[in-house]
Formats: C-alpha cells, structure tokens, sequence
C-alpha cells in the first residue's frame, strides 16, 4: 500500500538554508545542497526548497543550485516562492526538480495552475495554501481564510473554496501550511487537513507546527494528510528521519523504511 | 551508447542525472537514427498516452523504438514508458500505443469508498516475482516513487515482473519479456533501489 510521505523543507535564503519562526527572524541554518543530500541518506521521501527571497526581491531562482540537487538526490523535490511564470516553472523542471510550487502567484493569477498543469502536467503543480483561522462567516464558511506575504495580507478566499478551485484548475497537489501553527512546534492544525483532504482528491501535504512524531502522527491519521511536511524537527531539535519514520512506524502508520543513498556501488 | 529518448514527454533531466551518476555517459536524442543505432535505449516519460504516441509517431521515434525492439537490444520504458509499450491505452478516448507487449493501459477504479485519490502518487513497495537480471540486489520490501493515474493490465500474467497494491487493487507495476524491461515507478527518483534498477539495466545483456 502506498506510504505516507515524510517530506523536509529548505528555506533557501542568499544561497543558505534557513527557518524561522512564523516567517520572521530567520536564522541561518546550512548548506542546502549538502543539506539535501544529508536527509537523503538519512531516507527523506521527498525534499522541497522554498527560496524565500526570490519572491520577495523580484530575483530569479537559483537553476544551477536546483541542477546541483539534481546530480546528487534522487528523489522527488519541489521548487517554490520564486516561481513567476510558465518560463519560470519550464527552468526548473528542466532542471531536475519534479514539481513547481505555487502559492501567492496562484492566487494573484489562477490561470497559471492550469496553464502549467497543460505544460507539464498535473503532477508537477503543487498549490501551495497558507491558511489563517478566522471563524466561520459568510464570507468565509469554512472559518480559514487564504493569506499570503507569509501571512500580512489577507485574501477573502476562504480555504476550502480555494482548495477545490486549485484542484479543478489541475493542481496535482495541495501543501497547506496553517499560519497559526507555523513555526509554534505545537503540533499541526488537524482541523483545516482534514477539512481540505476531505474536500479534494489529490493529495494533500500538511505543513506548519511539527515539533514531535506524535505530531506527525496525528495529521497522518486524523488531519487525514497524505504527507507531512518539516523543517525545524530535523534542522534545530536533533530528530532524524529515521527516528520518526520508526516512531511513524510504531503508531502503525505505513511509511517507507529504506536509507542509504551514498554512491551506487 | 545509452540513448535516453526525448520526445517532449516531460522531464528527462532525472532520468540522464541517474545515468551519469552511474558512471554512463546518456545520449538524450530524439533521431530515429542515434536510437536505431544505440546499444540500449531507456524511454522514460511523464504526460498523457495520446500526445505522448502523436509525438513518437511523428518524429519517427515509434517505428525506431520497434526496430531496437525486434533487434535484441534491451530497452528499459519508465512510466509513460512503460504504458505505451502496451497495444493500447484508455486515456484520451483511447489511444493505439506500440504494441511491443500485449496488453492495455486502464485508470485507476476502485470499489465504493475504499481510495479516492488519482493519481497514485508517493512510495509504494513493489513485489516482484521471479529473478531477473534487473532485480538483482534489489532487497524484498523495497518501495519506488510512482505518479500516475493509469495502470498496465498485460494480456498474459507470464509477462508480469512486479504487483504493488492501492486502494483495493493490486496492479501490475513491473513487466519483462525477452530484451524488454518496462517500469511504472519512476527508478530515477526511487532513491537506491531504483539506482540499482536502472545501474542493472546498463549492464543487462538479455
């Protein structure tokens, strides 16, 4: 039976990974290409690199660092937050990497999920979605709102509306990151996964708040998730990938156990 | 030479990355040509059965891809790749494919309640049948990365090489026969058990 993906993601900024706290005070963390390479021995089943300033400078992405990756993992990984057009996402498939994640952009312009998904196909298209707990209106029933600007600016789009409009439009993937729980190591927001999961049938990535495996472990079974999306776990707080796929594991969760991943012999 | 072909059916960029990781030199070519003269020919592949044939058709790629067939020369079909060499696929409308294997090309259908979700996509473990050349050291239980929507259902169960299962069905992730390997998941981005695959293909002599 099909696995449930543990997925690392590398903020990428001014060529070093880094993470921060609900998007604010970034702190530098390491190399990404060795990085990548790390938790791919260590048995990651897919890697995503976000490169935060690209979008926020108006700076391309970084092709030759996505080719580097590419010689040297091989498993899927996504690109994400620099991505502006149809020639952008061509770049970075070409490239190496698997997927294109959207997010604003897809917001800005819907029209872009469905001309890449033409392009390239459905299964290159991840939606990215940052979600903000608001209450249930009329406006937005689901109570989660769609908020982009790593959270400052606010949409109207209500989540679950979104979440089925991407999937119409071809997005082959939905990564939904809750702003409440960002970066708080609390735990994932279980109420807004399954929600989305529910209302969709592509798979969905849950991001935001992973600070245990029991976390992990609770978005996989009751937030519904298909995969589970971390960064600091692994970065900061001395998890391994190991480590929580057998934590994962014990709670009865199918998960892939295979490591490796140094030269071909 | 390794031919590795290229007929805008998404990215080859893995594919040729795995290859040189394994110490080979890939030929990414789209001349019926460099493919007729080729020593083994991966046709790997992302997209959809029916612009995927249109574009091996017209660029010659279909008719070379059987002579490489019928001369003996191993091929290794990875996804896509894998679904047209079968006689014919359901998706858009229903597409005639290579027919180097008997066979068709169906979408995922389950029973009432138990999967929803198309495409298959993530880690799956692959169960594989007998011995063969590809398989070596590949240890039981191994998972590869599939994405796809369609699945093989070989006219002859004699032809089938690896089952995964999804939702309620188990289906055919794996076919060979003679000089032809054919894969649904993608062994370039199957960590080392598809390293291993791909290393043993490029030293297969079927």
């Amino acid at each position: 039976m099909l696995s449930k993906r543990l997925i690392v993601c590398l903020d990428v900024r001014d060529g070093k990974v880094t993470k921060g706290v609900q998007f604010k005070g970034n702190v530098e963390v390491g190399e990404p290409v060795a990085m990548a390479e790390e938790y791919y021995r260590q048995g990651v089943d897919e890697l995503v690199f976000y490169d935060i300033t690209a979008s926020a400078e108006g700076r391309p992405i970084d092709i030759e660092m996505v080719r580097e990756v590419a010689r040297r993992i091989f498993i899927p990984f996504s690109v994400g937050g620099g991505i502006r057009n149809l020639d952008d996402m061509r770049q970075v498939l070409l490239a190496g990497a698997e997927k294109v994640s959207v997010n604003s952009l897809a917001v800005r312009e819907p029209g872009i999920i469905s001309d890449g998904a033409r392009a390239f196909g459905n299964q290159c298209i991840v939606l990215g979605m940052d979600a903000l707990e608001v209450g249930a209106s009329e406006e937005i029933p689901s109570g989660y709102e769609i908020v982009v600007k790593g959270g400052r600016e606010r949409t109207g789009i209500d989540m679950l509306e979104w979440a089925k409009r991407a999937e119409e439009l071809g997005a082959g993937e939905i990564c939904l990151n809750s702003i409440n729980a960002d970066g708080t190591r609390d735990g994932y927001e279980l109420t807004a996964t399954r929600m989305v999961s529910r209302a969709v049938e592509i798979p969905v990535i849950a991001s935001g708040g992973a600070g245990t495996s029991e976390h992990l472990a609770r978005v996989l079974t009751e937030g519904e998730a298909d995969a589970a999306l971390i960064a600091s776990m692994v970065h900061f707080l001395g998890f391994t990938i190991p480590g929580i796929k057998s934590d994962l594991a014990a709670e009865g969760i199918r998960v892939r156990l295979e490591t490796g991943g140094g030269p071909a012999s | 030479m390794i031919a590795v072909l290229d007929y805008d059916a998404g990215n080859l960029a893995s594919v040729a990355c795995a290859v040189r990781h394994l110490g080979h030199e890939p030929e990414i070519t789209r001349d019926p040509e460099v493919v007729r003269a080729a020593d083994r020919v991966i046709f790997p592949g992302v997209g959809a059965a029916g612009s995927s044939m249109a574009t091996l058709e017209k660029l010659g790629l279909a008719e070379a891809l059987r002579d490489v067939h019928s001369a003996g020369r191993p091929i290794l079909g990875i996804c896509i790749g894998c679904q047209v060499a079968f006689s014919r696929s359901e998706e858009d409308g229903g597409t005639d494919c290579l027919g180097l294997l008997e066979g068709e090309a169906v979408r995922f259908s389950f029973a009432e309640g138990v999967e929803r979700k198309v495409p298959h996509m993530g880690w799956n473990e692959v169960r594989f049948g007998g011995p063969h050349a590809v398989l070596e050291g590949i240890p039981a239980g191994s998972q590869f990365y599939f994405v796809h929507s369609y699945h093989v259902v070989p006219a002859e169960p004699a032809l089938v090489l690896g089952t995964a299962s999804y939702g309620d069905i188990d289906f055919t992730a794996a076919v060979a026969r003679d000089n032809l390997v054919a894969v649904q998941f993608h062994a370039e981005k199957s960590g080392p058990a598809g390293l291993k695959l791909l290393e043993n293909f490029l030293g297969w002599s079927p």
